[in-house]
């Protein structure tokens, strides 16, 4: 019989021809697809056009049972669009022993997608209460033409109360949707937010144990990047493809390096004789950063890429609407991460606590012993490290560019003021409220405004509290 | 008698400066005029627009300097209010074009590729030049009055001061880029073809524009020469050694700090507004952070604190970009940087610092510009 | 509700940093024409007390009434100024690139301290010759056109108790006026204080005991942010609470 619909295929009929596609597509499996497409390969236009959704439905259909989810879940939905309801059964087959979630979901509304167009009207309706229950976006305009029909004026009976049925559905899914897309925006906002956090790090360590202001952090950032492409690109020419993977973490430590020598380098020149003066930390440091960004245009040229390894690529499903991508999720694990370990670092260890002491009283640091000279270039180099790694981190989510810093480097500033100096929870808490309100303004207003907005708020802030979130009281206070 | 200050170093600034405004006014115009066009000492028309460049940054310097160099208030937002003078008085321009334009409408050529029907509201003022002059004054002031009120008012200082007008270059540069601002978008306002009847491309006209910004300079040197001489301007540098001690001598602050901003803004708008149709264009690009950095470099390397200083400092960083450009392309961020970063921490009096000391051959004259390191900064 | 004759009443002052009390409900009050000392230990809240009777720290709670019953808690620093507080600070606070001359005329009183009167405004013969007198005062008529911050640490404290004078105040708070000074200099300095008492009310924090015993008349003892004690030296030096403070911290100390 198969054989027959294959000869059939090539027949001059058209009708023979949908015939042996009906035939092929019920009764047929992958194993076929090589024939098919020797056929293809000799066959006129209109027999290629016949033959073409065959051979994808079939292959849709292998793919149902492959072995990655996520072919098994973009199988599904393209089933869908092909409107063959002798999917359904498939597909049904396939849910009924699927495992992950979001693979079964995709099956049983790609299922109820082709079972809207069949002409039976109970099944029909089945369908268009079980998208709603799925809150399927997908099926939103469907469903819409339904109750687009159910109003026209000649409409039956029937199409009416699938329409009124098809409303209900859809005001169950735009509820729903809405409700993603809080979680979404908050997710973002966090995201955001994490990543000027890890920016921020290292500014707010300089700038309050230090005294300086480092405008050329954001070129530390970019050097931390710059050390991550080349990692990758090492790997890419001496090293067996199997293991490109490894390239990003073994760029964490280079990144970290690269940065931290920078800095120790950048600290030795230049800022120790700016100590105590931080609007000449803020210029010469100004300089260096626009060295630092043409050096690297002049070597590296405008744009280079780090390709994501493949556990950071694609996202998670956590929910209907609600994806969330592994690289930003990777970034909010790497921000807390930072901040402990920079807590850890400054307030329970013997280090911190030497660098603590030279910031409140360097003099009588020097008296008790302690190295302040060291302390001093330790401090800076470890904040650029910090720098290092956030650069190693955007890796993740941008291009690699000289002008990597500067795109970053005033969210990271409006962070730092609008947290006060000197106390990480001000940090902290102005990034999560900087990334949160940008991510909130940012659907209404557009990026561009957002940042204007953004920038408004953070005057009208400092109005209330001048000096940050977490100002220094006391004695000290304006010293 | 007492109430002299420094009279040896007051008169040398006088006399240098009488000295520069002769040699801008008088002499370079007739180099341009006078020598046959092959003679080695004749100025060609297009150094002469260039200089004419030069002079509307040194305006723009000047207005830095008073804020920085004596107040101690470092905008790093000055290429913002240049912006605003240089656009209102590059919409005026741009409305004279008229049908010499390239699509032939009444409306410039931007608005016709952005499908804009109709003349924006904001534009109808700046079809009379007095319109654009006065916007090119009145809008930066305005607007550095709303934005140093809140800033200063509520004692925003030092480096936070400086970041937030960094953030407030960056938000413009953002705003100025967009289409819909209806002000040109990343092309700016450019092709304009005359000013008050004036060809722009007749080099007369671009000589008379030249004696213009002079004249407009030695009238912003002397405005801030007389505010710097008064016993406002001595408050400004008590306000720069200690501000907190000023307070307790019953000045407040924050006002005078304001006053130079609002003053440093004018003078911006002055200066963007006899930039534009000496340059013949206008874009985001020049009100960006980078452009507003700038400013300070040139105030630093001429010598923060003194007048003659900034405008030293202008010509002299402008016109080095311009002649190493032409060789080296790629090196002129290289050197801005390396300028940065040796003025800071060398040479924190600038050239006028360094001329000093040559004419003196001694330690440095009491020189106003190196604050106390201690009283600087916000911390 | 000042008491009569009292040009400055602290009631119940309390400063709080972040938990630690600088000042616990002090009170404290001055008459018109005193010359008063405050001592007491290291962190006692000497300085404290002066930066809020001035404006600079805002007390969480209680009143300050100077002169005619005017509050002065809730007002800044220039308004307090103006009302005729001058105030010494601990470290001498000079504008250190203006000049002598220029360091004492911008302290001046004047009507108006506003930009567009100081932009327009020249010193009178009168006011100059108040400056001179204050020179001559201080001791630094020679040096009238030196730069303030190239002069000695002492002759910093001078200027800028001369330009304390030249506000007119009624009440001077005065931080450690003697602090690195040499003997000649202390004395000097305790005779001009004691000379400017005959027509200010002065508050002076100070360490030195010999300095205090040359000026003093009433002396206040501060510690943890209260009085504790109040009297001539002879008394304040014989109080055995006071002696416990300064001697016997041992039992005090946890």
């Amino acid at each position: 019989m198969i054989e027959q619909a294959l000869a059939d295929l090539t027949s001059e009929n058209a009708e023979t021809r949908s015939a042996a596609v009906a035939i092929l597509i019920e009764k047929g499996d992958a194993s076929l697809i090589p024939k098919l497409d020797e056929i293809r390969a000799t066959a006129d236009r209109a027999v290629r056009q016949a033959i073409k959704p065959v051979v994808d439905l079939l292959k849709n259909r292998a793919n149902l049972s492959s072995e990655l989810p996520d072919y098994r879940r973009s199988a599904a939905s393209d089933i869908a669009s092909t409107g063959r309801r002798e999917a359904i059964a498939w597909l049904q087959a396939a849910a009924a022993k699927e495992e992950v979630w979001w693979v079964r979901y995709t099956m049983e509304e790609s299922a109820n997608l082709l079972e809207l167009r069949s002409g039976d009207p109970s099944a029909k309706l089945a369908a268009v209460k079980k998208l709603g229950e799925l809150r399927s976006q997908n099926s939103v305009t469907l469903l819409q033409e339904l109750i687009d029909a159910g109003k026209l004026a000649e409409a039956t009976d029937e199409q009416k109360s699938l329409a009124s049925t098809a409303m209900a559905s859809v005001s169950q899914i735009e509820a729903w949707s809405t409700k993603a897309n809080i979680i979404e925006t908050i997710f973002r906002g966090i995201s955001l937010s994490s990543i000027l956090l890890i920016m921020s790090l290292g500014l707010a360590i300089v700038f309050g144990l230090m005294g300086v202001i480092n405008m050329a952090h954001g070129e530390l950032m970019m050097i931390g990047a710059y050390a991550t492409f080349i990692t990758q690109q090492a790997f890419i020419a001496w090293l067996p493809p199997e293991s490109f993977d490894w390239y990003f973490p073994v760029s964490l430590p280079l990144a970290f390096l690269a940065s931290f020598g920078a800095g120790w380098l950048l600290e030795a020149t230049v800022i120790r004789f700016l100590y105590g003066r931080l609007l000449e930390t803020l210029l010469a440091t100004w300089g260096v950063s626009l060295i630092l960004m043409q050096s690297a245009r002049v070597y590296f040229g405008d744009l280079t890429a780090v390709i994501a390894p493949q556990s950071l690529r694609g996202g998670a499903q956590v929910m209907v609407g609600v994806y969330l991508p592994y690289n930003r999720i990777f970034i909010i694990i790497l921000s807390i991460v930072c901040v402990v370990g920079i807590y850890y670092m400054l307030f329970r260890s013997n280090l911190g606590m030497r660098v603590r002491a030279v910031t409140q009283n360097r003099n009588m640091s020097a008296c008790l012993g302690i190295p302040t000279r060291k302390v001093d270039s330790y401090t800076f180099a470890f904040a650029s490290g910090l720098a290092g790694i956030a650069g190693w981190a955007l890796t993740m989510v941008g291009n690699v560019d000289p002008g990597l810093g500067q795109n970053y480097i005033v969210d990271a500033f409006m962070v730092v003021v609008t947290g006060g100096v000197g106390k990480l929870a001000g940090t902290i808490w102005a990034s999560l409220g900087i990334g949160g309100l940008n991510k909130v303004i940012e659907p209404f207003t557009g990026a561009v405004y957002g940042k204007v907005f953004i920038l408004v708020g953070v005057i009208l802030f400092l109005q209330w509290r001048p000096s940050g979130l977490f100002a220094a009281k006391g004695r000290s206070a304006d010293a | 008698m007492p109430e002299q200050i420094q009279p040896q170093q007051d008169s040398r600034e006088t006399l240098s400066f009488y000295v520069v405004g002769a040699v801008f006014l008088i002499v370079m115009p007739l180099l341009n005029m006078l020598p046959a066009e092959d003679s080695w000492l004749h100025l060609s028309d297009f150094r002469l627009n260039q200089f004419g460049k030069f002079l509307c940054f040194a305006i723009l310097a000047l207005g830095l300097d008073l804020t920085w160099g004596y107040c101690g208030v470092l905008s790093m937002g000055q290429g913002v209010f240049f912006g605003f003078g240089a656009y209102c008085m590059g919409m005026y321009l741009a409305l004279q074009i008229g049908k010499e334009s390239v699509y032939g409408s009444e409306l410039p050529d931007f608005m016709v590729w952005t499908q804009v029907k109709e003349l924006p509201f904001f534009w109808y003022p700046f079809k009379s030049f007095w319109g654009g002059l006065l916007g090119a004054i009145l809008v930066p002031v305005i607007f550095a009055t709303i934005f140093g009120f809140l800033a200063f008012r509520s004692r925003i200082k030092g480096v936070y001061f400086a970041i937030i007008t960094q953030a407030l270059a960056f938000a413009a540069w953002l705003v100025f880029n967009r289409n819909e601002t209806r002000l040109g978008g990343t092309n700016g306002l450019t092709d304009f073809k005359q000013v008050l009847g004036f060809r722009l491309s007749d080099p007369s006209t671009q000589l008379g524009l030249y004696i213009l910004t002079v004249l407009a300079l030695i009238a912003s040197f002397l405005l801030c020469r007389w505010i710097v001489a008064s016993r406002a301007g001595k408050v400004l540098i008590a306000i720069r050694d200690s501000e907190s001690r000023v307070t307790f001598s019953g000045y407040t602050p924050w006002v005078y700090k304001l006053f130079v901003f609002v003053v440093a803004a004018g003078l911006a708008g002055l200066a963007g507004m006899l930039y534009v149709p000496q340059v013949g264009i206008i874009t985001p690009a020049q009100i960006g952070v980078l452009p507003s950095l700038e400013v300070v470099i040139w105030v630093a390397v001429g010598g923060r604190g003194t007048l003659i200083g900034a405008v030293l400092g202008a010509v002299v960083v402008n016109f080095g970009r311009s002649v190493l450009t032409n060789y080296f392309p790629e090196a002129w961020p290289f050197i801005l940087g390396g300028l940065f970063v040796v003025v800071v921490t060398m040479f924190p009096d600038g050239l006028v610092g360094i001329i000093r000391k040559f004419f003196a051959g001694g330690p440095p004259a009491a020189g106003l510009a190196m604050p106390k390191p201690q009283t600087q900064g916000g911390r | 509700m000042s008491a009569e004759g009292l040009i400055l009443n602290c009631e119940n002052v309390v400063v709080d940093y972040d938990g630690f009390k600088a000042l616990n409900n002090c009170n404290f009050s001055v008459h018109y024409n005193e010359l008063r000392v405050v001592i007491g230990p290291n962190g006692a809240g000497k300085t404290t007390l002066l930066d809020c009777i001035c404006g600079k720290t805002k007390p969480s709670s209680g009143k300050i009434a100077f002169g005619n019953n005017i509050e002065l808690v809730g007002k800044n620093a220039e308004d307090i100024t103006k009302l005729g507080v001058g105030r010494k600070f601990q470290a001498p606070s000079v504008y250190g690139n203006l000049t002598v001359w220029q360091n004492l005329d911008l302290s001046l009183k004047r009507a108006s301290k506003g930009v567009f009167p100081t932009l327009i405004g020249k010193s009178t013969p009168a006011e100059r010759e108040r400056i001179n007198e204050t020179l001559n005062t201080i001791g630094l008529t020679q040096d009238a056109h030196t730069r303030a911050g190239s002069l000695s640490h002492g002759q910093k404290q001078w200027l800028e108790i001369g330009m304390v004078i030249l506000q007119d105040p009624s009440l001077l708070l005065v931080d450690e006026p003697v602090a690195g000074m040499s003997d000649k200099e202390t004395e000097q300095t305790g005779r001009l204080l004691s000379a400017l008492a005959e027509k200010h009310a002065i508050v002076v924090i100070e360490h030195d005991m010999d300095f205090v015993r040359q000026i003093a008349r009433i002396v206040t003892v501060l510690a943890e942010g209260t009085v504790i004690c109040e009297g001539t030296v002879e008394h304040v030096q014989a109080d055995q609470h006071v002696r416990e403070i300064y001697l016997g911290r041992a039992k005090v100390a946890h």
